[in-house]
């Protein structure tokens, strides 16, 4: 293609009897080319630098500094890091806190979807009706859907202990409770699965119908159709589902501080929102970007929080270089099933 | 869904499966059937619980009736004189319209000159928009933090519009895998009609990727008016420039609000997020596959 910028290659192959107006000319499209280049990409150019790689180098120099905003940030050395992993009982809390959201909600996240999705899939009818049903509480700011949750399951006279006495079942204490409010937030994010539940439907749906065919022919069962035809043809797919999920739960603030601060305003009555309350019960739903938010903006350690969101890049790092560095085969796969 | 490649052996008589096989496959089907519509119903009832609370009185939302006796129409009326609702959303209309366009705006060119364009490093700087993409923004948010700060612009929106007027990661990556699919020839063909590069983007692919940028828009659109974390740092501190969701979520404490009023306001914030969907269903759909099975 004409379109590659490899004027000056070009330029020092010509023979020598090219003249020299023929190479400058070539010079002056290659140069225009790269100008245009450098037009489109200078919005992301700017703002890659001025809000990713400048904060990036920033944080990790601020995490050796203390810095608290005021007066300007002085260096003392690993002194975070040393407090981070050897003395702060909290970071283990939050840590142990997210990995059991990634550990036990993303699967669960993950399965619930591929389930309705199969359930679809062969569905013969409203299925555009189910489709909608399913997708819409993604739909629904998460804000929003907490607030709805924390209402529906307080243990008072929220609905659903209501129902649940009802069947003669005692319902659990659900956000007031340190054992129940990660799996209050669990059942959260499985309302809220719609996107997934989208992907895994239109991946089953593009599998190719011949091999469904000859499966069949070769005696296969439901069962094993499944095994060999399905989850091989939408695997990749999975596979994107279980990242973002990681990546989702390495982030997850907005339901935790949300449920936490309506939770125990409504426990104390005086519906006092406040930074005592992240965590609410008993950090249980501290996690891993709560605690930087609270050490961060409520107590403005800016260098600790920096130190804090420094062990998060390296994690994260690791979890995207392993997605990046294996993208070429489900990108791939993700081209052949469209 | 294309199945066109499939040689059709549809010509030999398909005879009729025996009778067993066929209840089977009906039984199946009822099975399938009546756990979506169960799986349905355990998916409505948040809405439908939402929706009952908001229209009970406070008295009944404290007490663990389900049905609304009488219903409080009023409420809805009520949860406007309660808090400034029509300013938080004005907010958030000025955040969600402005760092829309500027997502439009500034990632189409970016996206259009890591698919189309040859050049060294495009796959370098493609692979850093990924990166962009799966890091947290908590990894970078404190320097950020500072730096707003020192230009005196934290209490206000500014540090969560502008950022998005010099690409999104999100929307330049959805963005170039759709200008990928576009077919080679249909450029050409502007080019050799003399049509310049910057012509052939705003002209032939804006025009072939509209989809893709409806699903972008949309996407973008969405995400700000749900946005919680970046509004809670810059605005949290400052009530005259809380957007909805900010509002929402210090409701109750904020006036002494009763539950009744926390779900219509909740409600009215669920609201237009579900309209839009109904009016865009297709696009929604057809932009979340693509994040999908793109990706």
């Amino acid at each position: 293609m004409s379109l590659s910028s490899a004027g000056d290659a070009g330029a020092l192959v010509a023979p020598a009897s090219v003249s020299l107006d023929r190479t400058k000319t070539r010079r002056r499209a290659a140069w225009r080319r790269r100008r245009l280049v450098l037009l489109l990409m200078s919005p992301w150019i700017i703002g890659f630098s001025v809000f990713f790689g400048y904060p990036l180098a920033m944080s990790v120099y601020l995490s050796f500094t203390h810095y608290d905003l005021l007066s300007p940030p002085r260096w003392i050395g690993f002194a975070n890091y040393h407090y981070l992993f050897n003395v702060d009982p909290q970071v283990w809390t939050a840590v142990k806190n997210t990995l059991w959201f990634i550990a036990i909600a993303v699967p669960l996240q993950v399965l619930f979807a591929f389930g309705i999705a199969l359930m679809l899939a062969r569905a013969r009818r409203g299925v555009g009706v189910f489709r909608t049903i399913f997708y819409l509480p993604a739909l629904a700011p998460p804000v929003a859907a907490t607030l709805g949750f924390v209402y529906i399951l307080n243990p008072a006279t929220g609905p659903v202990n209501t129902i649940l006495g009802h069947l003669g079942i005692e319902g659990p204490l659900w956000f007031q409770d340190p054992a129940w409010s990660k799996p209050s937030l669990t059942l959260l994010a499985m309302w809220g699965v719609g996107n997934t539940m989208i992907i895994f439907l239109a991946a089953i749906l593009d599998a190719p119908r011949q091999l469904y065919e000859s499966a069949e022919l070769d005696g296969a069962g439901p069962l094993q159709r499944m095994r060999w035809v399905t989850l091989p043809s939408i695997s990749p797919v999975i596979l994107f589902a279980v990242i973002l999920g990681v990546i989702g739960g390495l982030q997850y603030f907005t339901q935790a501080y949300v449920a936490a601060g309506v939770a125990a305003g409504q426990a104390s009555q005086a519906a006092d929102v406040s930074a005592v309350n992240l965590g609410y019960p008993l950090d249980s739903t501290l996690f891993y970007p709560v605690l930087l938010y609270e050490h961060g903006f409520t107590d403005f350690q800016m260098g600790y929080a920096s130190a804090l969101a420094v062990l998060l890049l390296g994690v994260s790092f690791a979890v995207t270089l392993v997605i990046v560095v294996n993208s070429r085969k489900w990108v791939h796969y993700g081209g052949m099933a469209r | 869904m294309t199945t066109v490649d499939t040689p059709a052996p549809a010509t030999f008589v398909r005879r009729k499966p025996p009778a067993r096989v066929r209840r089977r496959r009906f039984l199946l089907s009822v099975a399938n059937h009546s756990l979506l519509i169960a799986a349905s119903v355990a998916f409505l009832l948040p809405f439908f619980f939402i929706v009952m609370t908001s229209l009970m009185t406070n008295d009944q939302a404290l007490s663990p009736k389900i049905w609304p006796h009488p219903f409080a129409w009023h409420n809805y009326v009520d949860v406007f004189t309660k808090a400034p609702l029509w300013r938080w959303t004005l907010n958030t209309l000025l955040y969600s319209t402005l760092a829309t366009l500027g997502v439009l705006v500034s990632s189409i060119p970016v996206a259009y000159a890591l698919a189309r364009l040859r050049w060294r490093g495009s796959q370098i700087a493609f692979m850093l928009v990924l990166i962009a993409l799966m890091l947290p923004p908590q990894v970078t948010v404190v320097p950020l933090y500072v730096m707003w700060a020192k230009l005196g612009l934290v209490g206000t929106l500014w540090p969560v519009i502008i950022p998005n007027w010099l690409g999104d990661a999100f929307s330049i990556f959805l963005l170039r895998q759709f200008f990928l699919t576009i077919p080679e020839e249909y450029l050409d063909a502007a080019r050799v009609d003399g049509c310049g590069e910057l012509r052939v983007l705003f002209t032939v692919v804006v025009r072939l990727a509209k989809p893709a940028i409806a699903a972008v828009a949309l996407f973008s659109f969405l995400y700000t008016f749900n946005d919680f974390f970046l509004p809670l740092l810059y605005v949290g501190e400052n009530s005259n420039n809380w957007v909805l969701s900010i509002g929402l979520s210090e409701f109750r404490s904020l006036h002494q609000v009763e539950w009744n009023l926390t779900m219509a306001a909740t409600l009215l914030v669920m609201a237009p997020v579900i309209i839009l969907f109904f009016l865009a269903q297709k696009a929604f759909v057809e932009g979340v596959t693509l994040t999908g099975v793109k990706g």
